[in-house]
């Protein structure tokens, strides 16, 4: 279980986080929803202890990882995959050898770690692409290999940040199917974050909408989805502005 | 006015910030080198880079100064009849002065805006981060790498750098311009001591640390996009080119102070 308690955070003058309070509970898998720029990949940052809070709580597991320092938390991050929003695949290393990456870190044999990452190569269908650098590889084929990094150590939690944007609708369902796959046969806790509703409704058993660097609403997907609340409709219709709609609205009526 | 100590004042607070974070990042680099094993093969991968493919650049950048000081001190010294006067000169000058300096100018520019746009790259694509989620510290993975790499390679590029600097002021001395070759080589011998080399030396290993150190901040520090990559790159050049110049005067005013040439 991972606890954020009145977790704030600003970049200088600006503040992004103002109190974010959350639960993420074992086994499900939780998507944060929310404008761009309104702090998403941040909050998903300090889950892990990638970012500093300036004040506020991070309970992994019970423990909270804020005091720890860089090397206290390495074995916290071994609980952690993390898929990030451009992959952040090596450059310089192939396919295979980016996959192997955290397992040859931890110094094991090299029959294991074949056959771990070919098993992962394999569950995101990219085995024949093996030895491609990440350059030659589509946006998608990219993702699903960040994907298969993250997940090979078989950590707890894995944290998706935006798995589906820039893909196309049917890469971006398979993103979606191959989330499900590791929920149901891993058995991770996920978080992800994403504005794509579609993959959104798909992936979450639980919803949260992260507005102003608050917690504004939580629930399931279908509490979401049929929220009155003013600010979580426009969020998920994806409506600019309401008065401004209702304005042109009547624009287009009266020059009829 | 108060404006102006303000700015003044901001300005030279945040030097010294850099200072502090440069000096945090050396010591992190220490303390990896002593408590991680070392990686050989990034190490390696690193020196081939760094000092091997940098040494046609060293090479014509050393001997071409060497040519040009064996010509304009040449012009010098024929006038007052002191034609063998050339060959120390040129050599004392490319092993105390001309060899280390130039040779790190050179590194910083072609090595140092590598290291900073790499890993300057790596910072806004989000594959430090990565690292650190896998548990490994891009200190560790990148900065010690070519830490270790340039500590190694710029002493030997400076001392391709003497060797052929010396030869090709040779060359043009005693070839083209005619002083005799017996006692060039003679007086050269003379007035160069093993010291002259060795101040060399000790500079080449300064310089690298401080190309080292400022390259890979400025990568692990780059701004956001393309844009922060780019500015990352070439302040590592400027920053870097400054420092051995600066350094250099320093250097070379405690080593007098310690053994009096
Ligand atoms: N390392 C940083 N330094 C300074 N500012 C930052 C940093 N990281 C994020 N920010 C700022 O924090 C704010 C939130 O950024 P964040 O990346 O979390 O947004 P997001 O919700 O993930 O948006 P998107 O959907 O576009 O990815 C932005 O205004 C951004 O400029
Ligand atoms: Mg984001």
């Amino acid at each position: 279980m991972i606890e954020v308690r009145a977790l704030h955070k600003s970049f200088g003058e600006a503040p992004v986080l103002r109190g974010v309070d959350l639960t993420i509970r074992e086994g499900e898998t939780l998507v944060i929803i929310g404008r761009s720029g309104g702090g998403k990949s941040v909050l998903l940052k300090h889950l892990c202890g990638l970012l500093k809070p300036d004040s506020g709580q991070v309970l992994v597991d019970g423990l909270d990882i804020v005091p720890l320092s860089e090397d206290e938390l390495v074995p916290v991050r071994k609980k952690f995959g993390f898929l990030f929003q451009g992959a952040a695949l090596f450059d310089s290393l192939t396919l295979y050898d980016n996959v192997a990456f955290p397992l040859r870190e931890e110094r094991r044999s090299e029959a294991e770690i074949e056959r771990a990452v070919m098993e992962m190569l394999e569950l995101v269908d990219l085995a024949q692409a093996r030895d491609k650098k990440p350059a030659e590889l589509s946006g998608g084929m990219r993702k699903r290999a960040g994907l298969a990094r993250a997940c090979v150590r078989r950590p707890k939690y894995l944290l998706y940040d935006e798995p589906t944007t820039g893909l196309d609708p049917i890469r971006a369902d398979n993103i979606n199917e191959l989330i499900l796959r590791m929920r149901d046969h891993l058995k991770v806790t996920g978080v992800a974050v994403t504005h794509d509703m579609t993959s959104a409704y798909k992936i979450a058993d639980r919803m949260a909408m992260l507005h102003e660097g608050r917690i504004y609403a939580e629930g399931t997907p279908a509490e979401i989805r049929e929220s009155r609340d003013r600010i979580v409709y426009q969020f998920i219709h994806g409506i600019a502005d309401m008065k401004m709609k209702q304005e042109t609205t009547h624009g287009i009526a009266t020059v009829r | 006015m108060q404006a102006v100590l303000a700015r003044t004042g901001q300005a030279v607070l945040g030097q010294l910030a850099q200072l502090g974070q440069l000096l945090l990042l050396f010591l992190d680099i220490l303390r990896q080198i002593v408590t991680h094993r070392p990686r050989i093969r990034e190490t390696v991968e690193q020196l081939y880079r760094i000092g091997w493919q940098s040494q046609v650049v060293v090479l014509i950048t050393g001997a071409f100064t060497g040519m040009v000081f064996a010509v304009q001190t040449y012009h010098q010294f024929h006038k007052v009849k002191m034609d063998t006067a050339v060959g120390p000169v040129v050599s004392v000058a490319m092993t105390r002065e001309l060899a280390p300096v130039l040779t790190a100018l050179m590194v910083a520019g072609r090595v140092g805006a590598a290291i900073a746009a790499e890993l300057g790259t790596m910072k806004v694509t989000e594959q430090l981060d990565a690292l650190r989620t896998m548990g490994t510290s891009p200190v560790n993975y990148l900065a010690v790498p070519r830490f270790v790499a340039l500590l190694i390679a710029l002493p030997f590029l400076t001392a391709e750098a003497m060797a052929f600097g010396i030869f090709a002021g040779y060359v043009v001395a005693v070839h083209m311009m005619g002083v005799d070759e017996a006692y060039f080589l003679k007086h050269m011998f003379e007035f160069t001591d093993l010291k002259d080399v060795m101040s060399g030396l000790v500079k080449a290993v300064f310089f690298a640390v401080f190309i080292a150190l400022i390259s890979c901040h400025k990568g692990f520090t780059a701004g956001e996009g393309a844009e922060g990559v780019g500015r990352a790159t070439t302040q590592a050049v400027v920053s870097s080119s400054l420092t051995v110049l600066m350094a250099n005067f320093f250097i070379a005013v405690l080593f007098n102070a310690i053994i009096p040439p």
